[in-house]
C-alpha cells in the first residue's frame, strides 16, 4: 500500500487524486490497524479562555492525518497538548484524554520517553545554534548513542532523507542556524527523524519553504507513512488534498468534522463549512 | 486662481520653521552630546592620567625594574624602587580566586533564574541581585575585615586573617551580582523555539540548558566572565581592607598581598604632587586603564558577536 501511496505523484488533478488515494487503501487500512493517537473530550483553555474544546478523534498506525482549518482553530494548541508540550504555557490547561498507544499520556511518569518517540516539525524553522551534524546528532547523543561512526550513520541516513544530505554534505561542522529557511526547515526534519519517531507532527512546516522544496518535503513524507504515523497541520487545504489520508477540520476551537480526505474534497461533507473552507469561500 | 493661492500658502508654510523644528534641533544638540561625553571623558582621563604620569614614565621608567622587580620601596629616601610585580600578582591572584567563587554563583543564579524560576520568584530573585549588586564595596571591605577575618583565623588556624582568600571570596561575592545579571540577560536572549526544538526531542531541562541554551548563550556567558575580571582589577576598597595591603608575591592563599588599585588609594594622598613616587602610581594608573579598557573592549566584543549571529 505504501509503494502505492508514494506512486501517486502527480497531486495536481482531482481525477488522479479520488482514483489512486483517496478512497479505497485507506479505508481498508482503517479497519485492520489500531489507533496510533486517540484523543477523547480534549478542551484546551488558555487563563480560561477556551482554545479548543470537546475534540474526539482517533489517528491511525501508518496514516497521514491532516488537520486543516483558519488561523485560531486551534490546531496549534491541539499539537501542543499531544507530546505534553502545554506544561511550558503559562495559564495552558488541557481537560480530556490523550491516548498514545493505548496509554494515557496523562498519568506517564517520564514524559521525555513519550516526546523522544513523538517528532515535531515546526511553522518555522528551527536550526538549532549547533553545527549540521550536531543538529542531526542531538537526539541520538540523547538516547546514549556514543559511538562515532554510529552517529555518522544516522546523520546521513536522516539528512539524505529530509532531501538535505546533498546540500550539506561537505560542510556539516557549519552552524545549523546558518541555512536558509528551506533548507533549515528540511534541517528540523531530519532531526525530527534521527528520534526514529513512531508519530510525526508537522505544523504548518511549508509556511516559511519555497514551492519547490515544499513539493520536495511532501515527496518525503509520502515515503515516511510506511514508518511512522504522520499528523499534518496545514493551512494550506491543497496540501491536505494531496497527502492526508483523513483529513479533519478544526474552526473556532471546534472539530468541524473528520473524514475520508477524498470524500471530503468532493463534496461529501456533513458540515456546509467544510465544504465552504475547502472551496476558499472563507479562511 | 484658487489653487495658486493654496499653493503660495503652502509654500510659505514649508519655508518657515516653527517652534517644532527648533525644538527638535535642540534636543538632537543635547543627545549628540550626551553621546560623545563618554568619549571626551574617556579621552579626557588619559589625557590627565598620562600627563601626571608623563615624567616617570618617559624617564626614570625601566621595563625591567617596574614589570618584573617584585620590590615595591617607595619610601626609600636613597634608592626608592617601583617594582609592581608583587602587586600585579596580588591583583592577579585575587582576581582569580574572586572569579573562581563568582562563576559557580553567577551561572548558577543565573540559570536558574533565567531557566527554572518563574512568575514572582523570578521578578524577586531578580530585584535582589540588583539589589547585592548595588551594595558599596567599603561594606563588603567591612565584612572582609569584621566577619571574615576571624572567621579563617578561627577555620584554619592561620595568624592572619586577611589573606588572597579573603579578598577573593569578598570580591567573588561582590562580582557575582553583576555577572549573573549579564549571564541571565545572554540567557534570556536564547529565543524560546530552541528550547522548544530540544524539548520535542525528549531531551529533559538539564539536557535543554546544557546542551542548546549554554551553546548558544556561550558568548554573552563568557562576557560576563570577563566583566567580572575587569571588576576584580577595578575593586579598590574592599580588597584594600579586605588582603592585608602587604607587598608579597603569594606562595598560598593564607598569604597578606597589596592590589594595584589599593596601592594607589592608600599612597597618593602622602605624596608630594609631582614627585617622583606620585608619577609611579599614576602610572599604575595608566596601567590599570589599559588593561581594563582591553578586557572591557574583549567582553564588548564578544557580547557584540552574540547580537550579530
Amino acid at each position: 500500500m505504501v509503494t502505492m501511496a508514494t506512486a501517486q505523484s502527480i497531486p495536481e488533478s482531482p481525477a488522479s487524486d479520488s482514483e489512486s488515494t483517496g478512497a479505497s487503501e485507506p479505508r481498508r487500512l482503517s479497519e485492520t490497524t489500531p489507533a496510533k493517537l486517540a484523543v477523547k473530550d480534549l478542551t484546551i483553555s488558555y487563563a480560561g479562555t477556551p482554545a479548543l474544546s470537546d475534540v474526539s478523534l482517533d489517528v491511525r498506525e501508518h496514516e497521514i492525518f491532516g488537520i486543516i482549518g483558519p488561523a485560531n482553530a486551534g490546531k496549534t494548541s491541539f499539537l501542543k497538548c499531544l507530546n505534553l508540550m502545554n506544561t511550558f504555557t503559562a495559564g495552558m490547561e488541557v481537560e480530556g484524554q490523550i491516548l498514545f498507544n493505548g496509554l494515557d499520556t496523562h498519568r506517564l511518569k517520564n514524559v521525555y520517553a513519550l516526546r523522544s518517540r513523538i517528532g515535531v516539525v515546526f511553522p518555522l524553522p528551527v536550526g538549532l545554534p549547533l553545527t549540521i551534524y550536531e543538529n542531526v546528532a542531538l537526539s541520538p547523543r540523547l538516547r546514549g548513542v556514543k559511538n562515532k561512526a554510529d552517529l555518522d550513520v544516522v546523520v546521513e541516513r536522516c539528512l539524505t532523507r529530509a532531501a538535505l544530505w546533498d546540500e550539506v554534505k561537505d560542510r556539516l561542522n557549519s552552524l545549523g542556524s546558518l541555512l536558509s529557511g528551506g533548507q533549515q526547515q528540511r534541517l528540523t526534519i531530519a532531526r525530527a527523524l534521527s528520534q526514529e519517531p513512531e508519530l510525526l507532527m508537522l505544523d504548518e512546516f511549508s509556511i516559511a519553504v519555497d514551492p519547490v522544496t515544499t513539493m520536495r518535503i511532501e515527496e518525503v513524507l509520502m515515503e515516511l507513512r510506511s514508518e511512522m504515523t504522520i499528523i499534518l497541520v496545514t493551512n494550506l487545504v491543497q496540501q491536505a488534498r494531496r497527502l492526508a489520508d483523513r483529513t479533519a477540520f478544526f474552526l473556532e476551537g471546534k472539530c468541524v468534522e473528520i473524514g475520508e480526505t477524498g470524500a471530503l474534497f468532493e463534496g461529501n461533507v456533513q458540515d456546509q463549512r467544510t465544504s465552504d473552507y475547502i472551496e476558499g469561500k472563507f479562511g | 486662481m484658487e489653487t495658486r493661492a493654496q499653493n503660495q500658502s503652502l509654500a510659505a508654510e514649508f519655508d518657515r520653521r516653527n517652534m517644532d523644528w527648533y525644538m527638535d534641533k535642540l534636543v538632537q544638540v543635547l543627545v549628540f552630546m550626551g553621546g560623545i561625553s563618554a568619549i571626551v571623558f574617556i579621552i579626557g582621563i588619559f589625557a590627565f592620567v598620562t600627563m601626571e604620569g608623563a615624567g616617570f614614565l618617559f624617564d626614570g621608567f625601566s621595563f625591567r625594574e617596574f614589570f618584573l622587580s617584585e620590590y615595591w620601596e617607595p619610601s626609600d629616601e636613597d634608592d626608592p624602587e617601583y617594582g609592581i610585580l608583587a602587586l600585579i600578582a596580588g591583583t592577579a591572584s585575587v582576581t582569580g580566586l574572586a572569579m573562581v567563587v563568582a562563576i559557580p554563583f553567577s551561572l548558577g543564579a543565573a540559570i536558574f533564574i533565567g531557566e527554572f524560576a518563574t512568575g514572582r520568584t523570578r521578578e524577586f530573585l531578580k530585584v535582589l541581585v540588583e539589589l547585592l549588586a548595588a551594595i558599596p564595596s567599603v561594606v563588603w571591605g567591612f565584612i572582609g575585615l569584621s566577619i571574615m577575618n576571624p572567621l579563617i583565623i578561627e577555620l584554619f588556624d592561620v595568624p592572619v586573617g586577611l589573606t588572597v582568600l579573603n579578598a577573593g571570596i569578598i570580591l567573588g561575592l561582590m562580582a557575582a551580582p553583576i555577572m549573573t545579571s549579564i549571564a541571565e540577560d545572554a540567557l534570556k536572549a536564547v529565543p524560546d523555539r530552541y528550547r522548544e526544538a530540544a524539548e520535542a526531542l525528549g531531551a529533559t531541562r538539564w539536557e535543554v540548558i546544557f546542551k542548546t541554551v549554554i551553546p548558544a548563550a556561550k558568548n554573552g556567558l563568557l562576557g560576563a566572565v570577563l566583566l567580572g575580571v575587569g571588576r576584580g582589577f577595578g575593586e579598590t576598597m574592599a580588597v584594600l581592607m579586605a588582603t592585608g595591603h602587604s607587598v608579597n608575591i603569594p606562595g598560598s592563599l593564607f598569604d597578606s598581598v597589596r592590589a594595584l588599585t589599593a596601592t594607589i588609594a592608600a599612597e597618593l594622598g602622602e605624596t608630594a604632587v609631582g614627585s617622583e613616587h606620585y608619577q609611579v602610581l599614576f602610572t599604575i594608573g595608566i596601567f590599570l586603564f589599559v588593561i581594563t579598557f582591553i578586557i572591557n573592549l574583549t567582553a564588548d566584543l564578544i557580547v557584540r558577536g552574540v547580537k550579530n549571529q
